[in-house]
C-alpha cells in the first residue's frame, strides 16, 4: 500500500521535462549548423553525449546512487550538449572528451552530483579546454554557405578529426578574436559593419539560440531576469567603451551577435544549481556576468570571457543570496 | 478599513484542475438514520468536554453529551435519539489513527428532538450569550474546529469576512450549502454581524461557483450591509491570511492575527450552523460532506455528526476497501482507516483517484529551479527552507526564513518537478523545532531545580557545621570529663560481667 503524502495531485512535471525541453529549443540552431558546417556536430553530439552518460552512470555507481533515475534526468545530456556546441565543430575527438570527463567528474559528481555543484559543469569542460588548448579552442570552421547537401552527406558524421587540422583553408579565428589580434598588433578594425546580408553562419546561429531561449522562457522552463540582464549589460558596458572611442571598441550589437553571448544568456547563466534563486539576485548575477565578459573581450587574453565570468560569479552566488533575500508576505 | 470593489492578488498559488462538478449534480441528500453513531468526545481544538451522560442512558437529538469545562472548549450533541451503549477509545479520523474517547449510541429510528427554547440573541447579555453559544457545539466547520463563541467575544472588530472561497479542488460542500440553505447562511451573517455590532460583512467567493454566486446576488440584492466579492480562482485564496488580501489588500504575517486588524472570517459552515442554533434552536449534530473522486456517484451529504463513512462512501458508489482522504486534495491526509464516523471538522473524504496512485514519488535533488518560490502565496524561499530542514539548521530556518509562516498548502510540492515532499520536511522541521523549545524550557527548569539542590545542600551543610561548632562550644569540659568517667564505668561494669560469665 503507498502512502499519499499530501498534496495527492501533482502537476506533471520533471526534472527530465525541463532538460527535454532545453534540448529542443537547441535544435533549431543545431539544424543551421549542421546546414553550414555538415554532420561532423553530430557525431561530436553523439560520442561525446555518449561519454557523458557513461561517465555519469560510472560516478553514480561508485557514489552508490539508482542509476535509472538519474541518468535520465537529462542533466549530464544537456550539460555535454552546452559544452560541444560551445567548441569548434573540428576539435580533436580525445580533446572533447577531456572536456566531457572535467565537466561530468570533476564539475559534478565531485561535488555531489546533480543539485549540489556550484560550478556550471559545462564552463568547467569549457575553460579546461580553453586554458589548456587554446590553438585548438580559437580555430574555428569556415563554412562554404548553407547548402542541402550537407544533409545528405552522412559520411561526414564519422569525419570526426583526431589531430587538429589547423589549415587556414578550412579553420578561422573567430571575428573576437580577430578584433583582438588588430587591436594588438595595433592594426585599423575592417570588420563590416553588421546587416542582415553579411551575417556570418555563426551570428545566424546565435540568433536561433536567441529565438530558442525566448520559446524556454515561454514554456516557463526559465525567466526573463537573468538573458535580459545580461544581454543589456554587454550591450550597455561595450556601448559606453564604444561611445568613448569607436576606432577601438567594436559596438554593442557586434558583441550581442559574435562570441556565446545568446547561448551563455539563455541557455548557460540559466542553469539553475549554479544560479542565484532570488530574483534580485538574478538581475545582479546577469550584470555582473556581463560586465565581466565585455571587460575580458576588451583588456583581457581570451577573446571571450564568458565561461570565466560564469565561474567567477558563481562563486559568488552564495553571497548574492545573503543579501537579496525577499521580504516574506506580510513583512514588508 | 476602507472597503473597495478592488481584487488584490496575491503572489504565487497555483491552479489545479477543480474535479467541482462532478459531485454538484445532484442536490444534498441525506440518508437514513444509521443504526449507530459513534461520536467522538472531542471534535474541536482545545480542552476535552466533560461527559454527561452514562452507558444505558436514553437520550435525545440534540442532548448534550459532554459539555465544555474551560473557554477554548466545545459542547458535543447527540445526533438523533437512542441509548448509550458505550463510552470507549475508538477510531477517529485521525492522521495518527490513533483511538479517543467516544460515546457510542443505538439509534432508536424515531429521531426524537430534545425540548427545544428559542434564542434571542437581542435580549441576552453579551456574557449570556457567550454561555449560550459555548453550549452550541459550534466550531470553526472549515477544517480548523477552533470554537467559534471565542471569536466573536470581541468589541474590536470592525470587518466581518465570510469565507466562502471553498480554493480547494474536489470539495463542493460550501457551493452546494450556500445554493440550498441560501435563508440560513444569510441568517448565520446577520446574526454574527449583531452579535459583533457591525454594520458590514463581505463575502469572499471563487468565481467558479456562478450558481451560488446569483443565488446570493439575488437573495442580498435588498441588502445594504451584506457584499459580495468575487475573486479568482486561485488555490489557496481561501486561506485567510490570502482571502484578507485578496479582499482588503491587507497583508498579515505571521506574527499577528485578523483581530489584530478588526477583522473576523468565518467559514460558510460555521455561519450556517449560527443561523441554525439561534433562529431554530438547532445545535451542531449534522454537517454538510461532499464524498466525491473515484466514486460513482459523487455527492454531498448532509450527514448526522458521528455516522460511520463507509456508509457515505456505499451509498455514492465506492467499494468497501476504497483508500480516502480527508480534506481536499492539496491539504488533504489519508485515513488511516475507513471505520470511522463523521464529524464537524470532516468537509470533505475523497476517494482516491488512480492519477493520485499514480503519482511519481522518487524523490531527486532539488536543482534550485525556484518553481516554488513561483508558486509560494506566503513569499517564503521554499528550496532554502528544505535545505536547510534537511540539514537540520532550525535556528536559520525561523529567523531567516520564517518557516513557521508555511501554510502547509503544498503549492510547492505541487509543482516540484524533483517530487520533493516539501510539506513533509516543513512539518518535520516545525515539530523538531518546537521539541526543541520544549526541551529546552524542560532542560531550564531542571537546571535550575539542580542549582537550587546544590546551593541547598551546601547551605544545609554550613549550618550543620556551624550547628556543631555551637555545641562543641557549649560543651565545657566539666561535662567532657564527666562524659568520659561515665563511659569508662559502663565498660567496667561490662568487663565484670564477662568475667562472670566465664566464671
Amino acid at each position: 500500500m503507498e502512502i499519499v503524502d499530501s498534496p495527492a495531485i501533482k502537476e506533471r512535471s520533471s526534472v527530465s521535462m525541463l532538460m527535454f525541453t532545453v534540448i529542443l529549443c537547441l535544435l533549431p540552431a543545431l539544424f543551421l549548423q549542421i546546414g553550414f558546417f555538415g554532420y561532423q556536430i553530430l557525431g561530436n553530439l553523439f560520442i561525446g553525449i555518449g561519454f557523458a552518460l557513461f561517465l555519469e552512470a560510472v560516478c553514480l555507481k561508485l557514489r552508490n546512487y539508482p542509476i535509472r533515475p538519474f541518468i535520465f534526468d537529462g542533466s549530464a545530456f544537456v550539460a555535454a550538449w552546452l559544452l560541444i556546441i560551445s567548441v569548434p565543430a573540428n576539435i580533436p575527438i580525445w580533446t572533447l572528451l577531456i572536456g566531457i570527463f572535467f565537466s561530468i567528474v570533476v564539475a559534478k559528481h565531485a561535488y555531489g552530483g546533480i543539485g549540489s555543484n556550484p560550478f556550471n559543469p559545462a564552463m568547467i569542460g569549457y575553460a579546461v579546454l580553453l586554458i589548456s588548448f587554446p590553438k585548438i579552442m580559437t580555430n574555428w570552421p569556415i563554412s562554404d554557405g548553407f547548402e542541402i547537401r550537407n544533409f545528405i552527406q552522412f559520411s561526414q558524421f564519422f569525419s570526426i578529426s583526431i589531430i587538429n587540422e589547423a589549415n587556414d583553408a578550412i579553420v578561422s579565428a573567430t571575428p573576437l578574436d580577430q578584433i583582438k589580434t588588430s587591436l594588438f598588433l595595433g592594426k585599423e578594425i575592417n570588420i563590416l559593419p553588421i546587416s542582415f546580408s553579411t551575417l556570418s553562419p555563426y551570428q545566424m546561429i546565435t540568433i536561433l539560440y536567441f529565438i530558442g531561449g525566448l520559446f524556454l522562457i515561454y514554456k516557463k522552463v526559465i525567466t526573463w531576469h537573468l538573458p535580459l540582464s545580461l544581454i543589456l549589460s554587454v550591450y550597455v558596458f561595450s556601448g559606453l567603451l564604444h561611445l568613448y572611442d569607436q576606432n577601438t571598441y567594436m559596438s554593442p550589437l557586434f558583441h550581442l551577435l559574435n562570441g556565446a553571448t545568446f547561448l551563455a544568456a539563455f541557455f548557460i547563466i540559466t542553469d539553475p544549481v549554479s544560479s542565484p534563486t532570488t530574483l534580485k539576485g538574478k538581475i545582479i548575477f546577469g550584470i555582473l556576468i556581463g560586465l565581466i565578459t565585455v571587460i575580458i573581450r576588451n583588456y583581457g587574453g581570451y577573446p571571450d570571457g564568458i565561461a570565466f565570468a560564469v565561474i567567477f560569479m558563481n562563486i559568488c552566488v552564495p553571497l548574492i543570496e545573503k543579501f537579496t533575500q525577499p521580504k516574506v508576505f506580510g513583512y514588508e | 478599513m476602507e472597503l473597495t470593489d478592488k481584487i488584490f492578488k496575491f503572489f504565487g498559488g497555483i491552479k489545479p484542475s477543480g474535479y467541482k462538478t462532478i459531485s454538484t449534480v445532484n442536490p444534498i441528500k441525506r440518508l437514513p438514520i444509521p443504526k449507530k453513531l459513534i461520536i467522538p468526545v472531542r471534535q474541536h481544538v482545545g480542552k476535552v468536554p466533560n461527559i454527561k451522560v452514562s452507558i444505558g442512558d436514553k437520550v435525545l437529538k440534540g442532548q448534550i453529551l459532554a459539555e465544555p469545562i474551560a473557554n477554548i472548549s466545545a459542547a458535543t450533541h447527540s445526533s438523533s435519539s437512542g441509548t448509550v451503549v458505550a463510552i470507549e477509545p475508538y477510531k477517529i479520523p485521525h492522521p495518527s489513527g490513533l483511538p479517543d474517547l467516544c460515546i457510542i449510541i443505538k439509534t432508536d429510528g424515531k429521531d426524537e428532538w430534545i425540548k427545544r427554547d428559542r434564542i434571542d440573541p437581542s435580549s441576552l447579555s453579551t456574557d449570556a450569550l457567550y454561555e449560550t453559544m459555548k453550549s452550541s457545539g459550534i466550531v470553526g466547520l472549515g477544517g480548523a474546529t477552533f470554537p467559534t463563541h471565542i471569536k466573536l467575544n470581541s468589541n474590536k472588530i470592525k470587518t466581518l469576512i465570510v469565507n466562502a472561497a471553498e480554493c480547494e479542488p474536489y470539495i463542493t460542500c460550501d457551493d452546494m450549502a450556500m445554493q440550498e440553505k441560501t435563508k440560513e447562511f444569510v441568517e448565520g451573517i446577520q446574526i454574527t454581524m449583531d452579535i459583533l455590532k457591525i454594520p458590514h460583512a463581505i463575502i469572499g467567493i471563487e468565481d467558479n461557483k456562478p450558481k451560488a454566486i446569483e443565488k446570493l446576488k439575488s437573495t442580498l440584492s435588498q441588502s445594504k450591509n451584506i457584499s459580495i466579492k468575487v475573486v479568482p480562482t486561485v488555490y489557496p485564496s481561501g486561506d485567510e491570511k490570502r482571502l484578507i488580501y485578496l479582499m482588503l489588500g491587507l497583508k498579515i504575517s505571521k506574527e499577528k492575527r485578523p483581530v489584530d486588524f478588526g477583522i473576523q472570517v468565518f467559514n460558510v459552515a460555521t455561519l450556517i450552523s449560527i443561523g441554525r442554533f439561534f433562529y431554530h434552536s438547532e445545535p451542531v449534530i449534522s454537517r454538510i460532506v461532499t464524498v466525491t473522486g473515484a466514486l460513482k456517484r459523487p455527492n454531498n451529504y448532509e450527514a448526522l455528526i458521528g455516522t460511520p463513512i463507509k456508509e457515505l462512501i456505499k451509498d455514492a458508489g465506492g467499494k468497501s476497501d476504497q483508500e480516502i482522504i480527508m480534506g481536499g486534495p492539496m491539504m488533504g491526509f489519508k485515513l488511516p482507516h475507513t471505520d470511522v464516523s463523521v464529524t464537524k471538522a470532516m468537509n470533505c473524504l475523497l476517494a482516491i483517484t488512480d492519477d493520485m496512485k499514480s503519482k511519481d514519488t522518487f524523490e531527486m535533488p532539488c536543482i534550485r529551479c525556484t518553481k516554488c518560490v513561483e508558486v509560494c502565496p506566503a513569499q517564503l524561499q521554499p528550496q532554502e527552507l528544505y535545505w536547510h530542514a534537511k540539514s537540520k539548521q532550525f535556528e536559520k530556518l525561523t529567523e531567516n526564513y520564517k518557516l513557521f509562516d508555511c501554510i502547509e498548502c503544498g503549492c510547492c510540492s505541487y509543482v516540484c518537478p524533483s517530487n520533493i515532499p516539501l510539506v513533509q520536511y516543513y512539518r518535520y522541521a516545525k515539530s523538531e523545532i518546537r521539541d526543541q523549545l520544549k526541551s529546552s524550557e524542560v532542560a531550564d527548569i531542571a537546571r535550575e531545580r539542580n542549582e537550587f539542590r546544590l546551593y541547598r545542600l551546601e547551605r544545609e551543610k554550613k549550618e550543620r557545621a556551624e550547628r556543631n561548632a555551637k555545641r562543641r562550644a557549649q560543651t565545657s569540659n566539666i561535662d567532657k570529663k564527666k562524659l568520659i568517667e561515665e563511659k569508662k564505668a559502663a565498660i567496667a561494669e561490662a568487663m565484670k560481667r564477662i568475667e562472670e560469665k566465664e566464671k
